[in-house]
């Protein structure tokens, strides 16, 4: 699929792109990559410019500076089908699955595997439910019943039920856009021990949060943004938890905010 | 399994009662067969050969209907018009053959031409829309109601179009749409063999073509279906074009069993289609149901119909029947919707 691409090379890299809407600039200077195996975790506020580094690149978006490479070859994305293509997939926060579906169903939603041709041409029922099954069990997840409505599983099993769908169909490397941010702490746990799994079998995983513990637990690089900008990639003995979390709250800004808040926070009731 | 550590939790499996209650057409099958039973040990008509291939009939009619609205309502959409459209495809054929003198096959297929139209009207409003479907069809509804009437006094002066039975060809069309046939003692209608077809075809496209893979997907969650890549808009016209085409299917059956058509043909019958796919297990929202239930549904409408008669009871507790029958229904729905469905 990609002669060129040295196999060496880094499933996804960025090299100081941006995106800036007119006048205003959404995302400027970032410098990252992902290699199979590997998670590399995008940490960062509300309104970093997290959203705006998926799209550009998931290919939903064409960056206005920088270049981006995928496998080491750099590519311009015009729609998210050309990342696909190149085995990057994305799987955003509706984790598009249609609730009442049982399971193996949306596993093979709009790429049913089939048999027979023309007027006769038939869903391969039982291929699709033991690939399912095998699949997800390389996750983690034995279902008993493939057959249960996907509506059923916890939103941590929909997460990796997800994942496993973009793996099944090629993808190399996962784009995750906040999996954990909806989920309480024990679905939130599962759901990193999931994205452990698919890097043990090396895929290569983005994983944006704005939960510096989330990130810690599976993360071997970690890049930080704040306001549109980097504030660094590190690699996991470049920093510590601490460092990191006062890095993307805004270390010194909070720590003179503290005592302001620690008064504000005793005068008032608790909300 | 091999690392406990990834052992998921999970809700207490439901049990073989609730794996069973989660198909849809199952209450519909127990409703069915209650009422059955009802029928046959109150009234002495119902289970001879002439009560039953009565009661099959009318099912009949409104089954083919009812499946084709449950697939619909399935992928999401309502159409209101699809009663009023029996009316209008057997106007066309009549209108066509006894006073225009044109061949009576070639009526047919200009009457399954318009129903399409329609149909594809529909279908073209509510995808490029966004309007729901419900107001968009209850206005072809209307306007297909006006036209029957109207047109129909236009052009014969009259509301109904006799005479059928001297056109050229008719018997030979009658043999595909208003014969029938001896099987057990009963003098069974083709539209019973239509009926049966058409469920079965309807079946197997709806949970072993990719096309009813997507029925369900669109009905269920329009925005993931086309993030997966499912043309919702392709899917929408072919379930909107199925109905249309049943609605001439039916049409034709009904034309041919009595050789008239009334102009009023099909009017309020669009809501006993869509009770008898509700009963049949179809959600109102879309996303589930079966084509089974959906026939199942009918027959009980059409026992219930015929059983009121054989029980010589005023036929006025048929709309209050049906009412409670549709309550019971959405009641049932909701609770299978529970338990089987979202959980966030």
């Amino acid at each position: 699929m990609t002669g060129a691409a040295d196999a060496g090379a880094p499933l996804l890299e960025v090299r100081g792109v941006g995106k800036s809407y007119g006048s205003v600039s959404a995302l400027r200077g970032v410098t990252a990559s992902v290699a199979a195996g590997e998670v590399l975790c995008v940490l960062g506020d509300n309104g970093a410019g997290k959203s705006t580094l998926i799209k550009i690149l998931a290919g939903a978006h064409a960056p206005t500076e920088g270049t981006l490479l995928a496998h080491g070859v750099e590519r311009q994305f015009a729609s998210p089908r050309d990342a696909l293509a190149l085995g990057i997939a994305t799987v955003y926060q509706d984790l598009a699955l249609v609730p009442l579906l049982p399971v193996w169903r949306n596993f093979f939603l709009g790429a049913e595997i089939t048999v027979g041709r023309g007027p006769f041409r038939r869903l391969d029922v039982a291929a699709m439910r033991r690939a399912t099954r095998d699949d997800l069990a390389l996750m983690g997840i034995t279902l008993r019943d493939v057959d249960q409505p996907i509506g059923t599983l916890s939103g941590g099993e929909r997460q990796a039920v997800a994942i496993a769908r973009a793996v099944h169909f090629g993808a190399g490397l996962v784009i995750l856009d906040e999996p954990t941010s909806a989920l309480g702490v024990s679905q939130a746990a599962l759901v990193l021990r999931y994205i452990a799994r698919a890097r043990d079998r090396g895929i290569g995983i983005v994983f944006i949060t704005h939960n510096p513990h989330h990130a810690w637990a599976v993360g071997d690089r970690f890049l930080v943004l704040r306001r549109g900008t980097s504030l660094g990639e590190f690699g996991r003995d470049e920093i510590s938890l601490e460092a990191l979390t006062g890095l993307m709250a805004g270390g010194a800004e909070l720590d003179a905010l503290g005592p302001e808040l620690d008064r504000a926070a005793s005068a008032r009731d608790p909300a | 399994m091999t690392q406990a550590a990834t052992v998921t939790e999970r809700p207490a499996r439901p049990g073989r009662g609730v794996a069973l209650l989660r198909r849809p057409e199952v209450g519909a099958f127990v409703a069915a067969f209650g009422i059955f039973l009802y029928f046959s040990i109150s009234t002495s008509a119902f289970l001879t050969p002439a009560g039953v291939a009565t009661w099959l009939y009318s099912s009949s009619l409104f089954g083919i209907m009812a499946v084709a609205v449950a697939l619909l309502m399935i992928g999401g959409e309502f159409d209101l018009s699809a009663g009023a459209m029996t009316g209008t495809t057997g106007l066309i054929v009549g209108i066509a053959t006894t006073q225009w003198g044109l061949n009576i096959w070639l009526a047919l297929v200009l009457a399954l031409a318009a129903a399409l139209l329609v149909g594809a009207f529909n279908a073209w409003l509510v995808t490029s829309t966004g309007l729901p479907s419900f107001i968009v069809t209850l206005a072809t509804f209307f306007i297909l109601q006006g036209l029957n009437l109207a047109v129909t006094k236009l052009l014969t002066g009259t509301v109904a179009i006799q005479g059928l039975g001297a056109v050229t060809g008719f018997d030979q069309a009658r043999v595909l749409f208003g014969s029938s046939f001896p099987l057990f003692g009963m003098d069974v209608k083709i539209s019973i063999v239509w009926w049966i077809l058409l469920t079965g075809l309807a079946t197997w496209v709806l949970l072993r073509t990719r096309f009813g893979n997507w029925v369900f997907a669109v009905g269920g969650q329009a925005a993931s279906a086309r993030q997966v890549g499912v043309p919702v808009r392709r899917v929408k016209f072919g379930l909107f074009l199925t109905t249309a085409g049943a609605a001439w299917l039916v049409g034709m059956l009904q034309l041919f069993d009595v050789s008239t058509v009334q102009a009023t043909t099909g009017i309020g019958q669009e809501f006993v289609y869509i009770i008898c796919a509700v009963v049949g297990g179809c959600l109102l929202t879309g996303g589930f149901g079966s084509a089974v239930g959906a026939a199942l549904g009918a027959l009980i409408y059409g026992m219930a119909l015929q059983g009121i008669v054989f029980a010589q009871w005023d036929s006025n507790w048929l709309k209050a029947f049906l009412g409670g029958m549709l309550l019971l229904a959405v009641l049932v729905n909701l609770w299978v919707r529970r338990q089987a469905g979202e959980r966030s």
